[in-house]
């Protein structure tokens, strides 16, 4: 085998992995890209209710009912209002007023079945799209005095 | 006082590595042999004063000098000692120091035991380590001076994240960085062989020691943490395919490609500027792991913006090294010339296809991590690339290396016949495929994907044992032959079958942990039970007690089997005084067999607490694995190849090199 024709092998194995890894790629960005909307985005833009997103905000103070293990509560952007279920351990951070940003999808109903609810580990943190999502709903100035 | 003297003593090393940096190199080139000679007492000088400086910081964490911003900001007075120290580099300015030490070592080590290397070799190496020195002693200095003083001082210091009070993350980023730094070594390796322009066997044998030493600490390193994340985060998961995580997995993904690389170049004189351009990449990915890390970009694209002088300085740093070194390389590496050839079907060509596919899995996983940072900044939509992006797209890359795993080792150099080495795995094709149809039998209603994870492990591990029983001729040959041979075989084909045997370990973990686990929520008042795997835990109720610096929320279980007792678990929700936030502790019965784990959370307010029990079949063998594997790596680099015998290199004129 001259150099020549082993050089022609390697790219052409190169370039079917890469062809395949793009494949791969473009396939699973369709399916596993997650979009952040606050409550005001998921009213304007009206999302259909068998996309998966993840949904941010404040916990709306005294919305949390629990039921077992099951929670619902309120997030809001101080603006508009959406109702999430929640089944399972709430993070030890997940305060009423406080920011979470929650993952799953609407149900037929409006309300917002999430499968996993996050409340970064640390005290001061507020999730940089909620704070955003605050400051574009202009209800709400800077970090919270903690 | 002391502060001061770690801020002179890393001044001092600036300078010290400036020296380092420059003079052997330009010496080697002119031809100054005192120049080429300096390299060594300079590379022990830049050493002691890094630890000089490491020393005093660490100094004034253990006595809680509050006056010193970074102890100020993440120490506090009534720590646990343990976590005084390793709160040194629990930081931003700390763990960059950290780094820095590392890299001083790692010099140092590189002149003291680089005897057998050539002397301009070794002063370009030396050389290029002393850059890498200067650029991150700029950053330290002008950026993130951990010795910065406040004034006036506070009374006490402002704790330490509570996640990071733990023995498990304490000791996770040294073992990283020693990871990420001994690259670095690897890279000065390639970097100063672009310089001489030639590459040989001799210079793969000296390169693949320090390739292992940095990859055997990263895999240790990120066992760690995730083993880490399995007991402190209380979700039960052990990997997320979070940035973090993905930050160290990157180098790991081109380090474990090096490693392979480099036998093919040490061994068959082939492959050569691919192996340069791996140790370039693997170090630019632990660069790049180091700053993603560190410079909270992650967090938020903003905050990063908002403070451009780190980030600036960063992007720059991140520019000089690999925008240079990949010059160097587009200018240098033709001159290389080509080695050994082979044929489509070999031992050498199934070491580039598991290349090719490393580094495939490495960009895809860096395109999944850096593309919401980039989608944030070009157009401010916020999206995130979650574990499914990353499991549909690493897995079928990850499934064919597997499958080569096992047929490589067995392929002779040059060239061999794929069905022939096929045949010979018969056994282990009709192990694999009974392996497959149990699973899917025994699987009930579990994740078909775990029909190929056991198909993976057993074809791995059988085509791994398999290779060694071939090469000791077990019951072809009498038993005294075969413990001869067994005997007589190096270290480093131990060192591949501990290693290989390890990664099936490990998948065998993965895919049974996943696909058999047992997992029960709900609320629990005293005295119910619950059944979980083959196991009862019944709740005996909840109590608070008090630790060093928290207060906890303690449950009680006895767990029983058939009714037999088992053992007592007590899961905690402790609350810390210096900080308003809680930390879930779960409470884990470990045995070779399966994980018990049991997770306490909020009262009901009815005498009810909410409560997750998870029963985890053999999940610590995903650890287990893979300490099997740096225990691998480990066997090589003891290889007598490495130690005896000083490599001598092929003597062949370098104007013959540089104009085949």
């Amino acid at each position: 085998m001259t150099p020549k024709r082993r050089r022609l092998w390697l790219v052409i194995v190169g370039m079917v992995t890469l062809g395949i890894a793009t494949g791969l790629v473009l396939f699973a960005f369709q399916d596993s890209l997650l979009f952040f909307y606050s409550p005001t985005d998921v009213v304007e833009k009206g999302v259909p209710p068998d996309r998966r997103f993840r949904l941010g905000g404040l916990v709306e103070e005294k919305s949390v009912v629990r039921d077992g293990v099951t929670v619902t509560f309120r997030i809001t952007d101080l603006n508009e209002v959406i109702p999430v279920r929640f089944t399972g351990m709430l993070p030890d951070l997940f305060r009423e007023g406080q920011g979470v940003v929650a993952e799953g999808k609407l149900d037929g109903d409006g309300v917002f079945v999430a499968s996993s609810v996050l409340a970064k580990h640390d005290e001061n943190y507020m999730p940089p799209e909620v704070a955003d999502a605050l400051m574009k709903s202009e209800q709400w100035k800077g970090r919270q005095a903690q | 006082m002391i502060a001061e003297i770690g801020h002179f003593a890393l001044i001092l090393a600036l300078l010290v590595a400036l020296v380092q940096g420059t003079l052997p190199v330009l010496g080697a080139w002119r031809g100054n042999d005192a120049w080429v000679a300096l390299a060594r007492p300079a590379s022990a000088m830049f050493f002691v004063l890094v630890a000089i400086a490491f020393g005093c910081l660490t100094e004034a964490f253990v006595v809680s000098d509050f006056s010193v911003a970074t102890v100020a900001s993440n120490s506090h007075s009534a720590k646990p000692m343990l976590y005084k120290v390793t709160g040194v580099w629990g930081n931003h300015e700390g763990s960059l120091l950290l780094w820095i030490l590392i890299l001083s070592a790692f010099s140092f080590l590189v002149a003291q035991f680089g005897g057998n290397l050539p002397p301009g070799l070794r002063a370009r190496v030396l050389s290029v380590l002393g850059l890498v020195g200067v650029g991150f002693l700029l950053f330290i200095l002008l950026t993130s001076n951990p010795f910065e003083r406040l004034d006036p001082a506070p009374l006490d210091g402002r704790g330490l994240n509570p996640l990071l009070q733990d023995p498990g993350l304490a000791f996770h980023p040294p073992f990283l960085y020693l990871g990420y730094v001994g690259l670095s070594v690897s890279f000065a390796f390639a970097v100063a062989a672009l310089i001489e322009g030639r590459v040989d066997p001799a210079w793969a044998r000296w390169v693949r020691p320090w390739t292992l030493v940095a990859w055997c600490f990263l895999t240790l390193g990120i066992a760690l943490g995730s083993w880490w994340a399995y007991y402190e985060l209380g979700w039960g998961g052990w990997w997320f395919w979070d940035p973090v995580e993905n930050a160290s997995f990157m180098p790991w993904l081109a380090a474990t490609a090096l490693v392979h690389s480099a036998i093919v170049v040490e061994r068959r004189d082939a492959l050569k500027s691919w192996t340069i351009l791996l140790a370039i990449i693997a170090f630019s990915l632990s660069l790049l792991g180091t700053f993603l890390v560190r410079s909270g970009v992650l967090n938020s694209v903003h905050a990063f913006a908002t403070d451009p002088t780190r980030g600036v300085f960063i992007l720059g740093f991140l520019i000089v090294v690999v925008g240079g070194s990949l010059t160097l390389f587009a200018t240098r590496a033709p001159a290389l010339k080509a080695g050994g050839m082979f044929a489509p079907i070999s031992r050498e060509a199934s070491l580039v296809l598991n290349n090719l596919l490393l580094a495939t899995a490495a960009g895809t996983v860096l395109l999944g991590t850096l593309y919401p940072l980039f989608l944030d900044a070009l157009t401010g939509m916020k999206v995130t690339v979650g574990p499914p992006y990353f499991n549909s797209v690493f897995i079928p890359l990850f499934t064919p290396v597997v499958v080569a795993v096992a047929i490589g080792p067995l392929l002779s150099w040059k060239r061999d016949d794929l069905l022939g080495v096929l045949g010979r795995l018969k056994m282990v094709l009709a192990a694999t495929v009974i392996a497959a149809l149990a699973t899917w039998y025994w699987l009930g209603d579990g994740p078909v994907l775990a029909v190929l994870g056991m198909a993976l492990t057993v074809w791995l591990g059988g085509g791994a044992l398999f290779e060694y029983a071939d090469r000791i001729k077990l019951f072809r040959a009498p038993a005294g032959e075969s413990w001869r041979r067994a005997r007589n075989l190096p270290r480093s084909a131990y060192g591949m079958t501990v290693a290989h045997l390890g990664l099936a370990l490990t998948i065998m973990g993965i895919t049974v942990s996943g696909a058999w686990q047992d997992e029960k929520l709900q609320v629990m008042r005293p005295g119910e039970t619950v059944r979980v795997g083959a196991y009862d835990a019944t709740f005996k109720g909840a109590e608070r007690v008090a630790g060093p610096n928290y207060s906890a929320l303690r449950g009680t279980f006895e767990i029983t089997r058939d009714g037999r007792p088992v053992t007592v678990l007590y899961p905690e929700t402790r609350t810390y005084d210096t900080s308003a936030m809680d930390t879930t502790e779960a409470a884990i019965r470990p045995t070779p067999l399966s994980d018990l784990y049991v997770v306490i959370g909020e009262p009901d307010g009815q005498g009810g607490y909410a409560t997750r029990i998870y029963y985890k079949p053999l999940v610590s063998w995903i650890w287990i694995g893979s300490l099997f594997m740096v225990f691998g790596g480990a066997l090589s680099i003891s290889d007598r190849r490495h130690r005896v015998g000083a490599p001598s290199r092929r003597r062949r004129s370098v104007a013959a090199a540089g104009t085949a």
